[in-house]
């Protein structure tokens, strides 16, 4: 399984929608397109997790360390939309109490 | 142009293509099964000393059209083709042979650190008085992500353990393991309350590891005189406590962030008094992430598994269900599995 990754700028926000799974394998890809965009002063990135599937320890690495980095520059790292598995996954890991993790519509 | 082998043959000595030309000879004539047995012994030979795929088909053709000089000109433009290839095949092949001589010293290098890793498990504690303790843990591939640490004071009637699970497997994972490992061991006596514990460990975590790496880990201290077991969570799967009372399995109440993510993160102590009869389960995510016919196993199916073995002493119940979740995985564990399980007996 593969890691689609689409993204939509618009002027100080950032919107990537991931599709397939998050794990050891897709994590780098998913990296190397979300760090720079944390790492930029102000900017908003808004991660659409709906059509992510699975996402192991690795994929959850990922985020933690773009929240890492987004604290250094300001900008802002939003979940959205993640699946009652992944959802569990933010939730045991303690993540949900310090990331912005929320489904669409209560955002 | 066909590509020319330069100086010759350099590995093919004098004895070897002799042999080559006479077993070639003898099999074209008679076509008998002991030539071509002594053309593939003779292979091996040349293997050993060198002897490249190019250098070989080369000689075959010298050979060819010395014994033969009258071949058809589309024949010999063939075998230029096939020199040719064999060019390319054996600069593949020989990188291929480098590749797999890495591979071998990677191998050995994981070995010994597989070894090291092993080293760092402690063993577990045996004839503690009043509880039943079982354990088990498997790695999914050569080292283990998963660590667990069990903190005996019999003198204070204090056991301490735990269960970590480190992102990633290999080396990094077994690098950490001794950082978890020895931040437990320094610490001082008085420092041993869960979530004391768990704060201390947070803040030498995340002054050592890379920013996408984190650990999630439950700490327990089980009282061996009050039997109140005491724990802090990580960010870990909750611990799985079973009643006696009621014959209900329940999840520990778990609150806390993983390891390395805030210097600054706090950590709750919580309590569960453990009458006779009850168990505490404290395990890894690689348990519940076991896939069954495809899917993931939920929870229940894994508290379905604890119920048809929670008549056996600890030990004994710990290897059935590992046993259990290696048949449910068809054989193939995708991830790392530690269980701990402490029961309280119904008589002392």
């Amino acid at each position: 399984m593969n890691l689609d990754i689409t993204r939509e700028v618009k002027q100080h926000s950032t919107i990537l929608t991931l599709k397939g799974e998050v794990d050891v394998y897709t994590s780098p890809q998913l990296k190397h397109q979300l760090l720079p965009l944390v790492t930029e002063n102000n900017q908003e990135v808004v991660v659409n997790l709906e059509q992510v599937e699975y996402m192991d320890s690795t994929g959850l690495g990922v985020f933690i360390g773009a929240l890492k980095a987004s604290k250094q520059s300001d900008a802002q790292l939003k979940l959205r939309n993640p699946q009652p598995r992944i959802e569990r996954l933010f939730q045991i890991t303690g993540l949900q109490d310090v990331m912005d993790i929320k489904q669409e519509e209560e955002a | 142009m066909v590509r020319c082998i330069e100086g010759g043959q350099p590995n093919v000595n004098e004895d070897m293509k002799e042999q080559y030309r006479t077993f070639l000879n003898q099999y074209i004539a008679s076509k008998k099964e002991v030539d071509l047995y002594r053309g593939e012994q003779l292979s091996k030979e040349m293997l050993e000393t060198g002897v490249s795929p190019e250098e070989l088909v080369s000689y075959h053709i010298e050979t060819i059209k010395t014994e033969h000089p009258d071949l058809p000109e589309d024949v010999i433009r063939s075998f230029n083709f096939l020199v040719e290839v064999m060019v390319g095949y054996g600069i593949q092949y020989r990188e291929h042979q480098s590749l797999l001589q890495k591979q071998i010293q990677l191998q050995s290098d994981i070995e010994v650190a597989a070894g090291m890793q092993q080293t760092l498990l402690p063993d577990v504690p045996h004839h503690i008085p009043n509880i039943d303790l079982g354990m088990f843990s498997v790695a999914a591939k050569q080292m283990s992500g998963d660590y667990y640490h069990f903190n005996y004071k019999p003198y204070r009637g204090y056991l301490g353990m735990a269960v970590a699970d480190i992102i990633g497997k290999g080396i990094p994972a077994a690098l950490c393991m001794s950082m978890i490992k020895y931040a437990i061991e320094s610490l001082p006596e008085y420092n041993l309350e869960p979530h004391v514990l768990m704060e201390n460990i947070n803040r030498v975590v995340e002054k050592n590891i890379d920013p996408s790496m984190f650990i999630t880990m439950i700490y327990g201290a089980y009282d061996l005189k009050t039997h109140l077991f005491q724990y802090a969570t990580a960010g870990h799967e909750p611990a799985i406590y079973y009643s006696q009372n009621d014959e209900m399995y329940y999840d520990l109440q778990s609150k806390g962030v993983v390891l390395g993510l805030n210097p600054d993160s706090t950590y709750t102590c919580f309590e569960q008094v453990i009458h006779p009869g009850d168990m505490i389960i404290l395990f890894s995510d690689g348990v519940t992430e076991t896939q069954k016919d495809g899917r993931f196993i939920q929870r229940q199916d894994f508290i379905q598994l604890i119920r048809e073995y929670q008549h056996l002493e600890a030990q004994h119940m710990a290897e059935e269900l590992q046993q259990a979740l290696l048949a449910w995985s068809d054989f193939d564990l995708k991830d790392d599995q530690t269980i701990i399980i402490v029961k309280r007996p119904e008589k002392p």
